[in-house]
């Protein structure tokens, strides 16, 4: 079990540091603060001109958006890294929990995650004036960091499909996309066609921006907790997902041998 | 007709290359349609048929901005890592010229991407588009192509001693398509946004390619782009010039 939890919390924290390769100024600040912020404004200014929705919506939308970049990314680059490196076979053949492996290398990005949700939010509301009253603070502090979770199991199953595709980067480019167009990120729900909506219903992000938007409307926790542990329970099926997908494709690379040519 | 041969053919097969890579082919044609779909469902919400043609012919040129911005800014670390950039400033051919059609075949996969948003926005959106002056507007493309593409060229060279430059470049992505108005008229934008997309060459691409379609007079816009792009080139090809000899002195090519 120590061994395991070793695995989770060091193994984790050590696969972030050198693998994840983003731990640079030069990266991190454009990526995680310049981007999102601008994001923010290009969708805040394209509601203006349709007459769609007020700043706040597309300040939380896109906040909330952006907390999928790192979860989205790092996963994949997880094993994309290793493969790189020429470590993927190795980790693979050692005997420890491949749960313990993985999930403990979420754990980081969760947490990057959130950050990157949180500066989004205090960024846009500030540039665009958006007032959230304080005693949202605390609940929607709550609402990234299940928001992250959430979607670091969607990066979970990216990660996976790592293990199949080597352009990781393209794959997690895509998922980010389409979490932008069916997540009610910009558009709202009930103005995209049924099945999209549909699609976006099952995804990460979609109940968590919505709980946050009802927040920021003065919504207490109380009258937004169906949404937060539907997010919470989406990403948890998805986390699962990501975890038999890793497994299964694990074994079927060894049977084939195709471990480093995917 | 040397440089002539050089730079075409240094298009092309890079171009090719291109064209088989997932990221650079496959991604810059999507990628930018994913915020063109968004544009499109919300100015189809606001239920303005004028803002969604505008907004059409807008999103078709974020392509082309996305297939430099990333790539241009990391071409030279790409050469690098490929260990073909001592190589590259080792010829004898003006460095500039080498460069120069790298970043133009960049800009080139962005016209996938337009005629690809294009199409998206007339089948699944029903955009309908009646071009007005069919031949500026076929000179306004190659005319908004190229001197983006030169400004991907001054990217390239001055993101030479900037070895994560690719997230520069991400980074630059979204502030182009907002200050020089691809998806929302500059007029809503602050003031101090103006002079700002003056010295941005797709400023005046976008509005060349909205005027030659939907009626207006895009000369002017189409010298002022051509006239950027010319501006781009020569201060790059200078600064290339100071960049290599101050690698070169330094011996430093491979590392930065």
């Amino acid at each position: 079990m120590s061994w395991s939890l070793r695995v989770f919390f060091v193994g984790g924290l050590l696969s972030y540091r050198a693998l994840f390769n983003w731990l640079t100024p030069w990266i991190l600040i454009p990526t995680f603060l310049v981007a999102p912020i601008f994001q923010i404004l290009l969708f805040a200014y394209i509601g203006r001109s349709a007459h769609l929705q007020s700043d706040e919506f597309y300040v939380v939308g896109n906040a909330l958006q952006y907390t999928s970049l790192p979860c989205l990314f790092a996963m994949a680059n997880m094993l994309a890294d290793e493969r790189w490196s020429q470590t993927l076979g190795i980790l693979l053949s050692s005997p420890a929990s491949r749960l313990a492996l993985f999930l403990g290398r979420s754990l980081p990005v969760v947490l990057n995650g959130a950050l990157v949700g949180a500066f989004g939010f205090v960024a846009g509301s500030l540039l665009l004036h958006v007032h959230i009253p304080a005693s949202a603070f605390a609940p929607l502090a709550l609402v990234i960091v299940v928001t992250a979770v959430s979607c670091t199991g969607l990066g979970l199953v990216n990660g996976a499909i790592g293990l199949r595709v080597r352009e990781s980067a393209v794959s997690s480019n895509i998922l980010f996309g389409v979490l932008l167009v069916v997540c009610g990120v910009n558009v709202p729900l009930d103005e995209l066609p049924g099945w999209l909506e549909a699609i976006g219903r099952g995804l990460p992000l979609t109940h968590g921006i919505q709980a946050a938007r009802e927040l920021t409307d003065g919504a207490r926790l109380g009258d937004v907790w169906s949404l937060v542990a539907t997010e919470a329970f989406i990403g948890v099926v998805w986390g699962v997902l990501g975890c038999v997908l890793l497994r299964v494709l694990e074994v079927e690379s060894r049977r084939r041998a195709t471990l480093e040519t995917a | 007709m040397r440089n002539a041969r050089l730079v075409f053919f240094g298009w092309f097969l890079n171009l090719k290359m291109m064209m088989r890579s997932a990221f650079n082919g496959v991604l810059s044609v999507v990628w930018p349609m994913f915020f063109a779909t968004t544009a499109f469902f919300m100015y189809r919400a606001g239920h303005d048929q004028h803002t969604l043609l505008f907004a059409s012919l807008g999103a078709s040129v974020m392509g082309i901005w996305s297939a430099t911005s990333t790539s241009a800014s990391s071409v030279l670390q790409r050469e690098r890592r490929h260990g073909t950039l001592e190589l590259m400033a080792a010829a004898p051919a003006n460095f500039a010229l080498v460069l120069l059609p790298i970043s133009v075949a960049m800009t080139t996969v962005g016209l996938y991407s337009m005629i690809a948003t294009l199409l998206w926005g007339h089948f699944v959106f029903g955009i309908e588009m009646h071009l007005v002056h069919p031949l500026l507007f076929v000179l306004a493309v190659p005319v908004t192509i190229a001197s983006v593409g030169a400004l991907g060229f001054l990217l390239s060279v001055a993101c030479v001693r900037y070895r994560s430059a690719w997230a520069l470049g991400n980074a630059l992505e979204y502030p182009v398509w907002l200050i020089c108005g691809f998806l929302v008229p500059l007029a809503l934008l602050p003031a101090w946004v103006g002079p700002l997309s003056w010295i941005l060459a797709p400023t005046f691409g976008v509005r060349a390619i909205r005027e030659a379609a939907l009626g207006g007079s895009p000369l002017g816009d189409l010298l002022a782009a051509a006239g950027l792009g010319a501006a781009y080139f020569a201060t790059g090809v200078a600064l290339a010039e100071v960049v290599l000899r101050s690698a070169r002195r330094t011996a430093a090519l491979a590392l930065s």
